[in-house]
């Protein structure tokens, strides 16, 4: 039992170590510390930095949460906690 | 194009009489519906709220009245700059999804303050936690009142006290009677007609500008007027032909931008408001899921305020930047008079002259007209502008009443049931609810009518406040076993001490004659970015007290090794 807990509670942390390290990279990385080095890249009428900043670190945070439901959901089942 | 002329003969005066009346009886007749019965309804909505209404619950609850009103009209004098606010204040749910909600939910209490009492171990801690809660929350509900007063003085022409206790008095019925049942399905009415207010202007706005009805593509796209330009570049035009940073650049600091949104972030998952809001779905699952919507509906209205704000900055700009004063439009004029547009001709050219030199610059232009006038500017019909009104007021009211809640469960809940009288009866407990939510409401309204003057500065702090005191405290009691109630409390103290003496000093100025500069600032870090700051000394602060000190009894480890795992989460209960 306790050996069942310890390893979901193992890959869950490996969940949230690689989500969040995306999380940090969108936001923090693309939106703020290479907002200068993205901005040469244009698309349509906004510079990638910029974009990122304002818009898709957004939509990549929505995303994120939803691929984690899903991969705690399956989980769960894997380790019979869906009950 | 959509003419005026359509509806001229309703006015907007009447329709905003028309859609606010209809959306408050619908908010009225909800509460009675759904009144609270027991305390657990008064307090987690009885736990059987569904992932949808509560994510929208939820999403209301967090878009206030800066939200709503200011947050475009910042960005859009910020420029760059203002994505501090937009990936600070999402970002922070996938912090909340990830590393909060499941296991608070798990855990099954009713409160922040709850968990923080229960998890180490100690009525001390309990205090502080109910201490930063109310600290937080009146630092927050304050500003709310304060919109709600705007916008009835604005858009309904009543005195802007009448406004506050029009207000007031609304919050109060459905908040006391409904309890947190009640605030969740008005809230889901609210959410409705906010983001419907907020995007019906911006849709026809994006498509009168770049042809585009998606805003969020708009802003990114050519301008509709042939000449083929895209709409930033024209922007950022515009912007440095006056003097001003290139839109798209900004000008804060990378570590202050970086500091600012790091607090934001953090400050949100961990607002007592917000995260007591997964404590009403049925399950662990539910917890995470409802997260994940409210953010989506978060982000339909975050995605859209960027081209909002560029949409009005050009419009502005184009509209008033270098003509004469005696043909600007009759929105400039209205404005004029309620104080949000000051035209001052330094030169006495009759010509409006809006530039960055504050010497030269005879414009001022409150944020807030951005989303208030935008639609009277783009000239749309009036049943839009009066829409504005409602949804406005919508989101002022939706995040006054979740504060108030919070409020009034921490003194019900955690002060009278668990600290000064634990024998109370479930009745007394829901009359002590009622009671202090009656209370608090009374003292959000004076600090409404009777703004003092550090409310204003300080509600953008509260984040900083949460980030300092509880994210550290929630997050080292699921993720390190070994914290203990000695760390918790050290931290949370130090946290949050450090937090407001800054903004003391950095914000307010109490310390000095005169307020010291940005020169003097730690690490070049704003006083809303300190937050960031704060929050790591309580981390580290945390953990070296609680190597030094006993390891926390063998069965709080084994409430940590309870909530890590979702299975049998029951209903949230007092015990």
């Amino acid at each position: 039992m306790a050996k069942k807990a310890k390893a979901y509670w193992k890959e869950n942390l490996r969940y949230l170590f690689i989500l969040l390290t995306i999380w940090f990279g969108v936001s923090f990385g693309a939106g703020i510390l290479f907002k200068d080095v993205l901005d040469d890249i244009k698309i349509g009428g906004f510079k990638l930095g910029f974009w990122f900043a304002q818009q898709g670190s957004m939509y990549v945070f929505v995303i994120l949460i939803f691929i984690y439901v899903r991969l705690m959901n399956k989980l769960d089942k894997k380790y019979g906690y869906d009950s | 194009m959509i003419h005026s002329l359509m509806v001229e003969g309703i006015g907007v005066q009447n329709w905003t009489y028309i859609l606010v009346g209809v959306t408050f009886a619908l908010y009225i007749s909800i509460a009675i519906w759904s009144r609270a019965g027991s305390t657990k309804e008064f307090y987690v909505a009885g736990s059987g709220v569904s992932p949808l209404a509560n994510g929208m619950a939820t999403a209301a609850d967090w878009m206030s009245a800066a939200s709503f009103i200011s947050m475009a009209g910042i960005i859009s004098f910020a420029g760059y700059d203002g994505a501090v606010y937009l990936m600070g204040w999402t970002g922070g749910y996938v912090l909340l999804a990830l590393l909060l909600a499941p296991y608070l939910r798990k855990f099954g209490k009713f409160t922040v303050p709850d968990f923080i009492g229960e998890r180490y171990y100690s009525d001390i801690a309990r205090i502080v936690g109910v201490l930063c809660a109310l600290l937080v929350s009146f630092t927050y509900v304050a500003g709310q009142m304060r919109g709600v007063g705007l916008v009835f003085s604005r858009f309904l022409e009543v005195d802007i006290n009448t406004g506050v206790i029009i207000g007031m008095l609304i919050v109060l019925f459905y908040a006391v009677l409904g309890g947190m049942k009640g605030i969740t399905y008005t809230q889901v009415a609210q959410y409705c007609v906010l983001i419907f207010a907020f995007m019906v202007p911006a849709i026809f706005i994006s498509i009168q500008m770049t042809g585009n009805p998606i805003p969020q593509l708009g802003f990114g796209s050519q301008m509709a007027d042939g000449s083929g330009a895209y709409l930033l570049d024209k922007l950022d035009g515009l912007s440095t032909d006056l003097g001003f940073a290139e839109y798209t650049e900004g000008s804060k600091s990378v570590t202050d931008v970086f500091a600012i949104t790091l607090a934001l972030m953090v400050g949100t998952a961990g607002l007592p408001h917000v995260i007591v809001r997964f404590f009403t779905v049925k399950r662990v699952k539910d917890a995470r899921k409802s997260a994940g919507i409210a953010l989506l509906l978060i982000v339909i209205l975050y995605s859209t305020a960027p081209a909002v704000a560029v949409f009005a900055r050009t419009n502005m700009i184009e509209t008033v930047s270098r003509q004469p004063y005696s043909s600007v439009p009759e929105w400039f004029k209205k404005w004029e008079t309620t104080g949000l547009i000051v035209f001052d001709d330094k030169n006495e050219d009759g010509i409006i002259n809006y530039v960055a030199d504050v010497s030269k610059n005879e414009l001022v232009v409150d944020n807030d007209i951005m989303v208030l006038a935008n639609p009277e500017i783009a000239r749309l019909p009036d049943w839009i502008v009066a829409l504005v009104a409602a949804g406005a007021l919508a989101a002022a009211l939706s995040t006054a009443a979740g504060l108030l809640l919070v409020i009034s469960s921490s003194i019900s809940h955690d002060l009278i049931k668990k600290i000064i009288n634990p024998n109370i009866s479930e009745n007394g407990e829901l009359i002590a609810a009622r009671i202090s939510a009656i209370v608090a409401v009374c003292v959000a309204g004076y600090f409404g009518i009777n703004p003092p003057g550090f409310v204003a500065a300080t509600v953008a702090l509260a984040f900083g406040l949460a980030a300092a005191s509880f994210f550290p405290a929630i997050i080292l009691g699921i993720f390190y076993k070994r914290m203990n109630k000695e760390g918790a409390i050290a931290g949370m103290v130090v946290g949050i001490t450090l937090m407001m003496l800054y903004m003391i000093k950095y914000r307010l100025g109490w310390f000095d004659e005169v307020l010291p500069g940005k020169d003097q600032w730690w690490f070049g870090i704003s006083p809303e970015g300190f937050g960031s700051v704060a929050m790591l000394v309580n981390f580290v602060v945390s953990i070296i007290i609680s190597k030094l000190t006993p390891a926390p009894p063998g069965e709080v480890q084994e409430i940590v090794e309870n909530i890590r795992i979702p299975q049998g989460s029951g209903p949230a209960s007092p015990h």
